[in-house]
């Protein structure tokens, strides 16, 4: 009874809508077979020089006789703040592909979703855009992406070796490639050369298990000066990322969840207890750290002797006054570092997957394309071929800059679970309990006792 | 003829209302049925919306039973306790100050104004600092005082009232603007017969200040009360709803739902649940009108 | 006696003026000293209150994150037309509210208080999916049309309107005035505080307006200033020190409409005649 109302409520509105639509349907972006530019509807932004607004079509703008002229439209977040470099690779594209006009748009990411959602609830997505790993997931299960295996197929000329096959793979969702990585990030550790040096203490290497770090950090530890001897936030990223350290997991192999293992607690406890019974951290109810970029400031002050940093923060710290370096993550059971994956996947209902998949491999692999994006700092190319990181590597400090990628023989790919589209919510549940557990109103094992609850509360919906 | 200006009145009722009538179907009304509809499907905001599912009453029975529903409600109405008598008050004190004949009155009356044109974004890093637990100023100048201040942002106790302060600091240059504007209106003529009388300070501000300007003080009120219950951005800038859920909000809560959580339905239910709240504290607000606020002179 | 009273009180009204406006303007000078700092030492911990080196570099670096004039134009342009239209909307449906009765009048003014109290949030995809329906998306006028309506402002024009007396009415239809003389002569010009009011309102709410331009917007020839202000926040880092320049940027026309309009405030008391 009532979903036949609702129906007819909604029924009501989209005739309105489709009423006042109508005058105008003509013109819409539903013109598939473009064979030229058809003035659009609203400001001008193409680059081409349109003949003034005549709409008859002028011969002289089909470029190739061979293809039909195709407009991709790109979202990108990655691009925030590197426009002119995602410029300059759109116009090396449309200089080997005459027949593609890439019309971007470069969104922050803070707002990225809210936009991309409302795009896609109103079909008016772009052809290809960006997401992170885990929102692919979410979009593949939603059956919202493009499955290039198809396209891949029929290019005979591509080979899937020339990526980084970790990184490749993070984008294949069973078994169908549904998009490329054009780039990654990781965490590593950040150490201050100088605060060792002064105390002849040997460098963090391979082999540290937290053992070694706790030992070095309570020599490095200055608590007069305010110098601390590691530093590693509380928080859910950190969080899921040390209990594989110690052997633990959000999930287990089968994506039943287990945040209360005694692997997890054990791990929980470590990153309190760096803190509150060895303190070589700062203490969990000084919240200096809270103030935005504040851990970044102390170490580049010398504040920090180790701290577990993001890869992108190396610009940053390029003119700290000392010489400082990176290393592998020390881990209890194993290693493990955090990997983040932001890629390209295009809209189902594109209507140019051939031309957005030449796209996509170009900003991803292209020697010009990825050349640009080094030089500008723009995160790292994913490629494989070890030659051309090497302009990357060659940009120090740090000197170990290969650690960057030696990180991802041991990456943690964020614990999405079994219901990606719950990721955004299991990750708010757990947070809220590890803030119960680093506040001291919970134990970590009651925290993380609460926390299991939620998250098989949240799969079992 | 009397029915006859009866009709020049109905036409010209029809003709100054039409504009924002069309206003309100187009851009307020169609949304809000359009969002009564989505609050009875699962949408998720990721298919298109022409493959809408419904669900019935499902999402509903959903936020009554949500645990974060409740608590966001309840740090609402904490919220509103804590900023609107403040807020009407303080308004009301600047305002009647603001109003003053002094020498660089222009001068405090542009200073008063100026968070309300600060953007969130901007003084929420200042704001973060003043409020922090070890080096900001506020616990420095309390400890001065004798008085351990807590970690403001930090602590679930105290978040929420730190926010409530900071709110209050944003908005009373709104507040007393918007006052002062109604005090501007209340003619010198009340006053010189009072002084006339000998009446005093206190007796002017009660018999004729605050009656005068009490449909002003009653927009205060109804907007500051609407304004608390769509308290958001503060939040999600300087606490995120943290820690642990201390300052979450309804509409925060909507928010994330919506287009994080990809519970659209559900976010939808949550905000006519909300509407229903406001609605109800509205109604009884404007029946209460009647005997406090004075129209026409 | 009463001089030195008098004297004591605005003494004691500077005094209390002058502690709050330190209090009030002490985070936005705060602001202002950001902008020329460099990037870390605009977060520094514990802070330092001026910038060591002032440098205006912040300012020419914006530049490079969005082309400042073109989304600064936009956003006066935007502003400036839903003001105006705001302003003249909400004032002839305040006079009906206030002045000119009919039945099921209290209803309808319900009905416009209620579209206050749905959260934007959860209207704003219908909103965009009716306007990208009517290909209005990525246009001038989708950027208007939604904040020309104002619950907010009629309620307050309204609650103005209320205390005027109506035998001022009465007296102008006498004369034979017409509903929209006595609009255009009598209330108009007694509201102009008011009016005032609600200029920095409308122009404040079209001039920090977010989620709407972000998702109506495609083309950077219509994105307006708050839009350019997100992009210095990235996914990984943000420009502290550029997106505080940035936003006194953005204070400024705001700004110079507050004094403006302030203005109005006392001129409005003067003009009015029957004071």
């Amino acid at each position: 009874m009532l979903k036949k109302s609702g129906a007819i409520i909604i029924l009501a509105i989209m005739m309105i809508i489709s009423a006042c639509a109508s005058n105008k349907g003509n013109n819409a972006e539903s013109s598939a077979p473009a064979t030229s530019e058809s003035p659009s509807a609203t400001v001008s932004e193409s680059p081409s020089p349109s003949s003034s607004e005549t709409p008859s079509p002028s011969p002289s703008e089909s470029p190739s006789p061979s293809k039909e002229a195709v407009t991709i439209k790109l979202m990108m977040y990655t691009a925030n703040g590197q426009e002119q470099t995602l410029k300059g690779i759109v116009d090396a594209f449309q200089a080997v592909n005459s027949d593609v006009t890439v019309d971007y748009e470069v969104v922050p990411y803070a707002d990225y979703d809210t936009k991309l959602n409302t795009l896609l609830a109103s079909g008016s997505e772009p052809d290809l855009f960006e997401v992170g790993y885990e929102n692919f997931r979410t979009y593949a299960s939603k059956d919202l992406l493009l499955d290039l295996n198809p396209t891949i197929t029929a290019d005979t000329l591509f080979k899937p070796e020339i990526y980084k096959k970790l990184a490749y793979d993070a984008f294949n969702y069973n078994g169908k490639q549904m998009g490329v990585t054009h780039s990654f990030s990781d965490v590593v550790l950040f150490y201050n050369k100088d605060l060792f040096d002064a105390k002849g203490l040997k460098y963090p290497d391979a082999s540290w298990t937290w053992k070694e770090e706790l030992e070095a950090a309570k020599q490095l530890t200055d608590a007069k000066n305010g110098v601390w001897g590691t530093y590693a936030p509380i928080q859910f990223y950190e969080f899921y990322k040390t209990i594989v350290q110690n052997g633990g997991g959000v999930f287990d192999s089968e994506g039943k969840p287990t945040v209360n293992s005694p692997a997890n607690v054990e791990a929980l406890q470590w990153m309190i207890d760096k803190a509150s019974k060895y303190k070589v951290s700062p203490a969990l109810n000084d919240d200096t750290f809270n103030q935005p970029d504040a851990d970044l400031n102390a170490f580049k002050e010398g504040k920090l002797a180790m701290a577990r940093f993001g890869i992108w923060n190396f610009n940053g710290f390029k003119e700290a006054p000392f010489k400082w370096d990176i290393a592998l993550e020390p881990g209890q059971t194993q290693k493990a570092h955090h990997f983040f994956a932001d890629g390209l996947v295009a809209s189902k209902n594109t209507k140019n997957a051939e031309a957005a998949w030449r796209f996509m491999k170009f900003i991803s692999s292209d020697p010009a394309a990825v050349s640009l994006r080094i030089t500008a700092g723009w995160s790292v190319p994913a490629v494989a071929d070890e030659a051309v990181m090497d302009a990357y590597y060659k940009q120090t400090p740090p000197d170990s800059k290969k650690i960057v990628s030696e990180a991802l023989d041991s990456l943690v790919l964020p614990p999405v679970g079994p219901k990606p589209e719950k990721w955004n919510e299991l990750k708010t549940a757990v947070s809220d309990e590890l803030d119960k557990a680093k506040l001291g109103k919970s134990t970590p094992q009651k925290a993380l006792d609460a926390a299991q609850k939620k998250v098989e509360e949240l799969l079992s919906k | 003829m009397v029915g006859q200006r009866k009709w020049n009145r109905r036409i010209a009722a029809l003709v100054f209302l039409l504009p924002a009538l069309i206003g309100l179907l187009a851009f307020q009304l169609v949304p809000m049925v359009s969002s009564v509809v989505i609050s009875f499907s699962d949408w998720d905001l990721l298919s298109k919306w022409t493959q809408i599912h419904f669900i019935g009453w499902d999402n509903y029975a959903e936020v009554f039973k949500d645990e974060k529903s409740y608590t966001s409600i309840k740090n609402v109405f904490l919220f509103l306790i804590g900023y609107m008598p403040l807020i009407t008050i303080l308004g009301t004190l600047f305002a009647v100050l603001l109003n003053r004949n002094i020498r660089g009155i222009k001068f405090y009356r542009a200073a008063v104004f100026i968070p309300v044109i600060t953007s969130w974004v901007a003084v929420s890093i200042v704001w973060r600092w003043l409020l922090n637990g070890q080096s900001g100023l506020i616990n420095y100048l309390l400890f001065k005082l004798g008085i351990h201040g807590p970690i403001w942002l930090q602590d679930d106790h105290w978040a929420l009232v730190a926010i409530i302060a900071v709110t209050i600091w944003k908005d009373i240059g709104f507040v007393s603007i918007i006052l002062l504007a109604g005090l501007q209106d209340i003619s010198e003529d009340y006053y010189e017969a009072a002084d006339l009388d000998g009446a005093s300070a206190w007796s002017k501000l009660w018999r004729i200040t605050v009656p005068l300007l009490s449909p002003t003080l009653f927009f205060i009120v109804t907007i500051s009360l609407i304004n608390s219950f769509q308290l958001f951005d503060q939040v999600l800038i300087m606490t995120n709803g943290g820690p642990a859920g201390a300052t979450s909000t309804i509409v925060e809560q909507v928010y994330k739902n919506a287009f994080q959580f990809n519970k659209m339905g559900f976010a939808a239910a949550q905000s006519w649940v909300l509407f229903l709240i406001i609605f109800t504290v509205t109604m009884i607000m404007q029946k209460l009108q009647r005997r406090w606020v004075v129209y026409e002179r | 006696m009463k001089d030195r009273s008098s004297r004591l009180k605005s003494a004691l009204t500077h005094l209390f003026l002058a502690a709050a406006s330190i209090i009030l303007v002490f985070p936005f000078v705060w602001m202002v000293s950001g902008a020329f700092k460099a990037k870390l030492e605009a977060v520094k911990m514990p802070p330092q209150f001026l910038p060591s080196h002032w440098n205006m570099d912040n300012f020419r670096q914006i530049e490079q994150f969005f082309p400042l004039y073109r989304f600064l134009l936009n956003s006066i342009g935007i502003a400036i037309a839903t003001t105006i239209i705001q302003l003249l909307v909400c004032a002839m449906a305040a006079y009906v509210f206030a002045k000119i009765p009919f039945r099921g009048r209290q209803s309808v003014f319900i009905l416009f208080l209620t579209t206050m109290m749905i959260p934007s949030q959860v209207t704003l995809v219908p909103l965009f999916i009716l306007f990208s329906q009517t290909n209005l998306i990525d246009t001038y006028a989708g950027l208007i049309l939604p904040g020309v309506f104002s619950a907010y402002g009629t309620f307050l024009m309204r609650q103005n309107i209320m205390t005027i007396p109506n035998e001022l009415l009465e007296a102008a239809f006498i004369d034979g005035a017409s509903y929209y003389r006595v609009f255009k002569s009598v209330i108009l010009p007694l509201v102009k505080p008011t009016l005032a009011a609600l200029t920095i309102f409308a122009f404040m709410s079209s001039w920090n307006n977010f989620l709407w331009p972000l998702i109506a917007t495609n083309s950077k020839e219509l994105m307006t200033l708050p839009l350019g202000l997100s992009k210095l926040q990235g996914k990984w880092s943000t420009e502290w020190n550029i997106l505080m320049a940035g936003n006194v940027v953005s204070f400024i026309p705001i700004f110079v409409v507050y004094l403006f309009a302030q203005r109005y405030f006392i001129k409005g008391m003067t003009m009015t005649g029957i004071k």
